[in-house]
């Protein structure tokens, strides 16, 4: 073949891998793709499809246009709501002016965690620190979670709370499985450990 | 009353704690009758959600009876049986005012970026969920509906969130007559998107997923094509093998930062968290799309950073569009679509689990453990009506 030749055969399996030749001087010589066209069903072959085009017409479609004013399902002109009485520290984003008119008020910052908590909210969310404060604040909070439960005398069923019931019901060979690793993980950290003790 | 607990990373359990009380005069209380586990409820169990903090109660999707309504609720009575959108908002806003109900700048003191979300942590404002007895619902004149009489409590829950967010899903990629879907992810969002794709005319559905008994439930459900992503090589070159090597016209995301698939992804995004979760759902679709394709997300990812091939969107002229579903507006449609036997919703639950036993279902949902796709809580006081009316009868 010619440098420059087209191979005009096409194999149009997708699970063949695409062809070429080798020559001499280790150049490729692809295959020329052919010309590339959409397949598109037709409109009979889907009719059977329950429900196939209710929705092509635009006007059938409830989110067009995304931005639709007035709204259909709220009352245009709707008055802001009035200001809900601010009754546990909520934390506020500095990109607003002021709290929003509503707020959650369950789980208030407290301890260590909401120390954090408020040191991020001193950055914008537009800036890292904040998140990633927030995010050691959350596994700060975790430790928090036990202490606060030993101090009322609960000892937290942690692998209950992981789902360990289901776990032994539906994936007991899983379940072994990682049982056997975190005891092969153990025993070989144990040993390592006291081979390095009597080492030294 | 009982409430799932979140107690830290892969970490719940149900305890005791106050009932919610109106705080403020648009408020109502409502009963909880069911309440669902949502994919992206896994995202805040696996840790990746910032301001996550323990004591916090799961459940944005769920359904109820009005139990107490404050001053100024109007349009709701005390024994009303109502289905709440997943959104908190005010109705009023500049964005409540464009049907953008999603993004409601009046209910979220701690963020800007993320509306209010009923037990989605801090950063979603700080309300506990419906995976409770009683549940805080804040401006009840304006985001709640009352469940028509012909919606079974089944249905309806699903039109919280899962439904819309899946048909919102598809909506988004501005589907046109005969084009080529492919839907990452066969969990609940992504089922509903593939199922919504043909009521949009598409010509083609093609669901992705890892997870053999998802993809054979959506094959049959949807009717749809499905790939297992272990059995092939690369992703996009698969898809281009599949879509006369163009690419497909629309690609949508609903896995987010969850995703497996990648090694380095995963290892970033989900272990070593130095990104906002695994990119590696929004990573196929940029690069399985065609040139002038569509990209629709509504998998869920965190607030810092991803890597992502932005490069190419650019250069293939990629549309992306992306958003937390405005659930009240595709509500009478959907209804709609219902009655008409479009989709039939209900018939993705899998399991029904005593909110007692909720570090269970978790452990369940978010191993993929018993065939599980959706499982719904029942809190113990759900039937109580129905319960006084039998002990009358006999």
């Amino acid at each position: 073949m010619e440098n420059g030749t087209a191979l005009v055969k096409h194999d149009n399996n997708p699970d063949h891998d695409h062809d070429f030749e080798n020559t001499h001087d280790h150049t490729h010589h692809h295959h020329v793709q052919p010309e590339l066209r959409q397949t598109r069903r037709t409109r009979e072959q889907l009719t059977h499809i329950k429900g196939w085009g209710a929705d092509l017409d635009h006007k059938n479609r409830p989110a067009v246009p995304m931005e639709r004013t007035p709204p259909r399902y709220t009352p245009a002109g709707m008055a802001t709501p009035q200001a809900q009485e601010q009754k546990v520290e909520v934390l506020v984003s500095n990109e607003r002016p002021g709290i929003t008119q509503l707020h959650g008020s369950v789980q208030p910052p407290s301890g260590l965690s909401g120390m954090l908590r408020r040191a991020a909210f001193k950055y914008t969310e537009n800036d890292l620190r904040h998140w990633l404060i927030l995010l050691g604040a959350d596994r700060i909070n975790v430790v928090e979670g036990i202490i606060e439960d030993l101090s009322h005398g609960h000892v937290p069923n942690i692998l209950g709370e992981m789902g360990l019931k289901a776990e032994l019901k539906h994936n007991p060979k899983g379940l072994a499985k990682k049982v056997a690793i975190a005891g092969a993980i153990g025993a070989a950290a144990y040993f390592l450990l006291k081979d390095r003790e009597e080492r030294y | 009353m009982l409430a799932m607990n979140y107690r830290g990373p892969y970490r719940v359990r149900a305890t005791h704690k106050s009932d919610p009380v109106i705080e403020h005069p648009g408020d109502a209380i409502v009963r909880v009758t069911r309440s669902c586990i949502c994919g992206s409820d896994l995202h805040l169990y696996h840790g990746m959600v910032p301001d996550t903090r323990v004591g916090h109660t799961f459940g944005h999707e769920f359904i109820g009876i009005i139990e107490e309504v404050g001053s100024q609720v109007q349009t709701l009575k005390v024994g009303d049986r109502v289905l709440v959108p997943f959104n908190i908002f005010c109705g009023s806003c500049f964005f409540c005012q464009k049907e953008l109900y999603g993004n409601c700048h009046n209910v979220n003191a701690e963020s800007t970026a993320v509306g209010a979300i009923y037990g989605y942590s801090h950063t979603a404002g700080g309300f506990d969920g419906g995976q409770a007895e009683y549940v805080r619902v804040p401006m009840a004149d304006v985001a709640p509906i009352k469940i028509p009489d012909d919606i079974v409590d089944d249905d309806a829950v699903l039109l919280t969130d899962a439904l819309p967010t899946g048909y919102q899903a598809a909506e988004m990629g501005d589907i046109k007559e005969g084009d080529t879907v492919v839907v990452f992810g066969a969990g609940p969002v992504g089922i509903f998107a593939a199922k919504s794709a043909w009521l949009f005319g598409a010509g083609r559905v093609i669901v992705v997923d890892e997870v053999e008994y998802r993809l054979k439930f959506v094959k049959n459900y949807a009717q749809c094509e499905v790939v297992n992503f272990k059995d092939v090589g690369d992703m996009a070159l698969h898809i281009k093998k599949m879509t006369d090597w163009l690419g497909a016209d629309v690609c949508i995301d609903a896995v987010g930062c969850d995703a497996a698939g990648s090694m380095a992804q995963t290892v970033t995004g989900r272990l070593m968290k130095m990104q906002a979760g695994a990119a590696t759902v929004l990573h196929w679709c940029i690069n399985s799309v065609r040139k002038g394709g569509n990209v629709s997300i509504v998998g869920v990812y965190g607030p810092t950073f991803n890597a992502v091939p932005i490069g190419n969107a650019l250069n293939k002229g990629i549309t992306m569009r992306m958003n937390q579903a405005s659930v009240k507006r595709h509500l009478p449609r959907l209804i709609e679509h219902i009655r008409a036997g479009h989709i039939d919703p209900k018939q993705i639950i899998t399991h029904r689990i005593p909110l007692e036993d909720v570090a269970d279902a978790y452990h369940i949902f978010s191993s993929k453990l018993d065939n599980c796709i959706k499982p719904i809580l029942i809190p113990p006081r759900a039937h109580e009506v129905r319960a006084v009316t039998a002990s009358v009868e006999k």
